[in-house]
């Protein structure tokens, strides 16, 4: 979750201290007068050498204490056979790895994890640019309806999952009842293909509102000149869409896509772990919630954490991944 | 390139406000027309009706015999130049040019040309490969122009698209815009706010005054001849003086001065009379004078304007830089420059002097009122 794109505007100049200036110890803004194109306009210059990382000293210690060193002690556990009652511990060297890659259910678990993410991702994406294209369209009451599109994001992840299920209950689900409409026998919780059809739909219906919002505003930052130019120049309404806003989006999309890789993978453990609870056998789980079962329930602390290692990896190459390749065809105005 | 009637075009917002209200214009085929007026007199929005950008709610529109009330904006044959440019900043300057063409299955060989044709015109080749944010304010507004260059349209239309660029630009890129104009004699609206550039570029005038047209004329017609007090006091820097007096037998009174006329004119006692600043001159001694009590001056260089009072009134001369500025200033006009104006519609009166002898009230026709 580090990789906002403001992460960058936090870059500032350290000055060498101006010798008894009268500003003292508080640095002061440069002119903004510049033309915004110019990244010189947003630096701050300090006056002391010790303020800036006195700025940075709580940030930094909220990223030390709950990302490095929780990382540093799971590569550190990864690498031992810990006693399930706390005796102790053995150092097994990569044995913790070799049995995880060559376990024939983490690997299944890895595909599903894959293929939920990529659906998972695609999905409230699409859904989310459509309703937003549709509710920036809409001139009378868009407020109510947006409000109504937004209310989804305000339920926790395990409340969601809850609904969903009573959603998917086999004897009071609506959707159930509207899938056998169609004949199709929805066995949420038995049928592993249901399951993950249902832990995906649920996954998706949650972060919607999350990527309506930040489309929708990004729909809104397009100059309403550039769109009226477009509609000189193209008679299309498809066309225009695909050629003048979705590229103008891409900054917002870029963001999103990294952000709802990220949910799909971590936070719909929540609605995971409703679904699937004391029942995971045969159900669908990510890797993320294998993590937790070893760890937590089946006592397994270093397999857990060279499960979470493996995992830190992937996450670490895909988002080198999307700022590569990806993020070369985005176009920042 | 094609003729644009606009017929009694209105434009009625939801809640009944009209910000254009029944307005006609005929444009002959390569006119360069000019709207102009204040903010808020329903300029931009004419403008955008006819590019389709707001609905019409009465009237026709027809460009070149065909009525395009319902017409989508992009098959108007027209192109439009926006104030803020509205290039597509993920575009290079040649994907700005060619999207038009390219959206109309224009062959990719032509397109070549008439890029080529347009970026050489503007003189924007070496930067057909840049993106627009590369480039400086006057470099986009010819791009922008390229965009609607290359789709060699029925009509041009221009939104104040100068109105974005320093002011020494805006003069030059003013030029640019007429001798365009002129070389391709593509038919053009344009708007702006501005009187002067109103003045310079347009082979017509349309002065528009809450949503209505003051006065349509070619801009020295309308220079000399306006038609209202508003169009008096906006076309012209500085703008006209505009003062009450009252008519006494061969004598227009304002206040305690008196200025005799030589001739009794034929209109009501009260009325409105419209002076320019240029035709304010020096009387010389024994010649019959307004005292101007002067307040400040603002020095022009080729002119220097003395702005002061008449009897409390306000009033503006334009006067050469070597003539001696004192306390007060005898000035002096010849009454056939004097305008005359209803005193309550603001209407032009009949030019008492140019008509022979006459006695009768007389409204002057105006164009399109």
């Amino acid at each position: 979750m580090t990789n906002t794109p403001s992460s960058s505007a936090m870059s500032a100049t350290l000055a060498a201290p101006a010798a008894g200036g009268p500003w003292g110890l508080f640095g002061r803004r440069k002119s903004a007068s510049k033309p915004p194109e110019e990244t010189d306009a947003k630096r701050v210059q300090f006056n002391s050498r010790l303020l800036p990382y006195l700025f940075l000293a709580p940030q930094m210690a909220i990223i030390f204490v709950f990302f490095y060193w929780p990382s540093v002690q799971a590569i550190h556990s990864s690498f031992y056979l810990e006693d399930p009652f706390g005796f102790g511990s053995t150092f097994v060297g990569l044995a913790n790895y070799t049995d995880v890659l060559k376990s024939g259910e983490y690997l299944g678990i890895a595909r599903f994890t894959a293929v939920f993410t990529a659906l998972v991702t695609f999905f409230s994406l699409a859904i989310g640019l459509l309703l937003a294209v549709k509710a920036d369209g809409v001139i009378r009451g868009n407020a109510t309806y947006k409000t109504l599109l937004i209310w989804v994001y305000a339920i926790a992840p395990p409340v969601a999952g809850l609904m969903g299920m009573m959603m998917f209950d086999q004897h009071i689900g609506p959707l159930v009842k509207f899938a056998a409409f169609f004949g199709w026998d929805l066995k949420v919780g038995l049928n592993y293909n249901d399951t993950a059809f249902a832990m995906i739909v649920v996954s998706v219906w949650k972060q919607i509102p999350y990527n309506f919002i930040f489309f929708l505003s990004g729909l809104q930052g397009i100059p309403v000149s550039v769109r009226e130019a477009a509609l000189m120049d193209c008679r299309s309404g498809f066309r225009r869409f695909w050629t003048v806003i979705l590229p103008l989006l891409a900054p917002t999309a870029f963001f999103l896509l990294i952000i709802n890789t990220t949910y799909a993978l971590f936070d719909t453990f929540g609605v995971i772990d409703v679904m699937v609870k004391d029942k995971a056998a045969n159900n669908p789980i990510t890797l993320v919630y294998k993590v937790y079962m070893d760890g937590f329930r089946g006592n397994d602390l270093g397999g857990s954490s060279a499960q979470s290692v493996i995992l830190m990896i992937i996450v670490f190459v895909l988002t080198i991944f999307q700022f590569r390749f990806i993020e070369r065809r985005v176009h920042y105005n | 390139m094609a003729a644009i009637n606009i017929t009694n075009v209105s434009k009625i917002y939801a809640g009944g406000v009209e910000a254009v209200k029944s307005v006609s214009i005929d444009i002959a085929d390569g006119e360069f027309i000019v709207l102009v007026g204040p903010s808020g007199c329903g300029k931009s929005t004419l403008l955008r009706m006819v590019a389709g950008l707001e609905a019409i709610s009465k009237g026709t529109v027809e460009i070149g015999d065909r009525v395009i009330n319902d017409v989508e904006p992009a098959e108007r044959d027209i192109a439009m130049v926006f104030q803020n440019y509205a290039l597509y900043p993920h575009m290079t300057v040649y994907n700005n040019l060619a999207y038009g063409l390219k959206n109309r299955g224009t062959p990719k060989a032509e397109i070549d040309a008439r890029v080529a044709e347009a970026a050489r015109m503007l003189e924007i080749e070496q930067y057909l490969s840049r993106k627009p944010r590369a480039l400086s304010g006057g470099q986009r507004q010819r791009v922008a122009m390229g965009r609607a260059i290359v789709r060699k349209p029925a009509a041009f239309l221009f939104d104040e698209p100068l109105s974005n660029l320093d002011a020494k630009l805006r003069v030059s890129m003013r030029g640019e815009i007429k001798q365009l104009q002129k070389r391709l004699g593509t038919t053009s609206l344009y708007v702006t706010h501005d009187q002067l550039e109103a003045m310079t570029l347009a082979d017509r005038l349309v002065v528009l005054n809450g949503g209505q047209i003051e006065q349509i004329g070619k801009p020295l017609d309308v220079y000399h001849t306006p038609a209202s007090t508003f169009v008096a006091s906006f076309i012209g820097s500085p703008a006209m003086n505009l003062l009450r007096g009252t008519r006494d037998g061969n004598q227009l009174h304002f206040g305690s001065q008196v200025l005799d006329l030589g001739r009794a004119p034929a209109f009501p006692g009260q009325v409105t009379v419209g002076i320019r600043a240029e035709d304010l001159r020096i009387a010389t001694p024994g010649e019959q004078a307004l005292t101007l009590k002067v307040d400040y001056i603002e020095e022009l260089g080729a002119q220097r304007l003395v702005h002061g009072t008449i009897d409390g009134k306000k009033l503006t001369a334009s006067l050469s830089p070597e003539i001696e500025i004192g306390e007060t200033m005898p000035l002096t006009i010849a009454p056939e420059r004097l305008h005359f104006f209803d005193a309550d519609t603001g209407k032009r009166l009949a030019q008492p002097f140019a008509v022979s002898e006459g006695k009768r009230v007389e409204r002057l026709e105006i164009a399109g009122a």
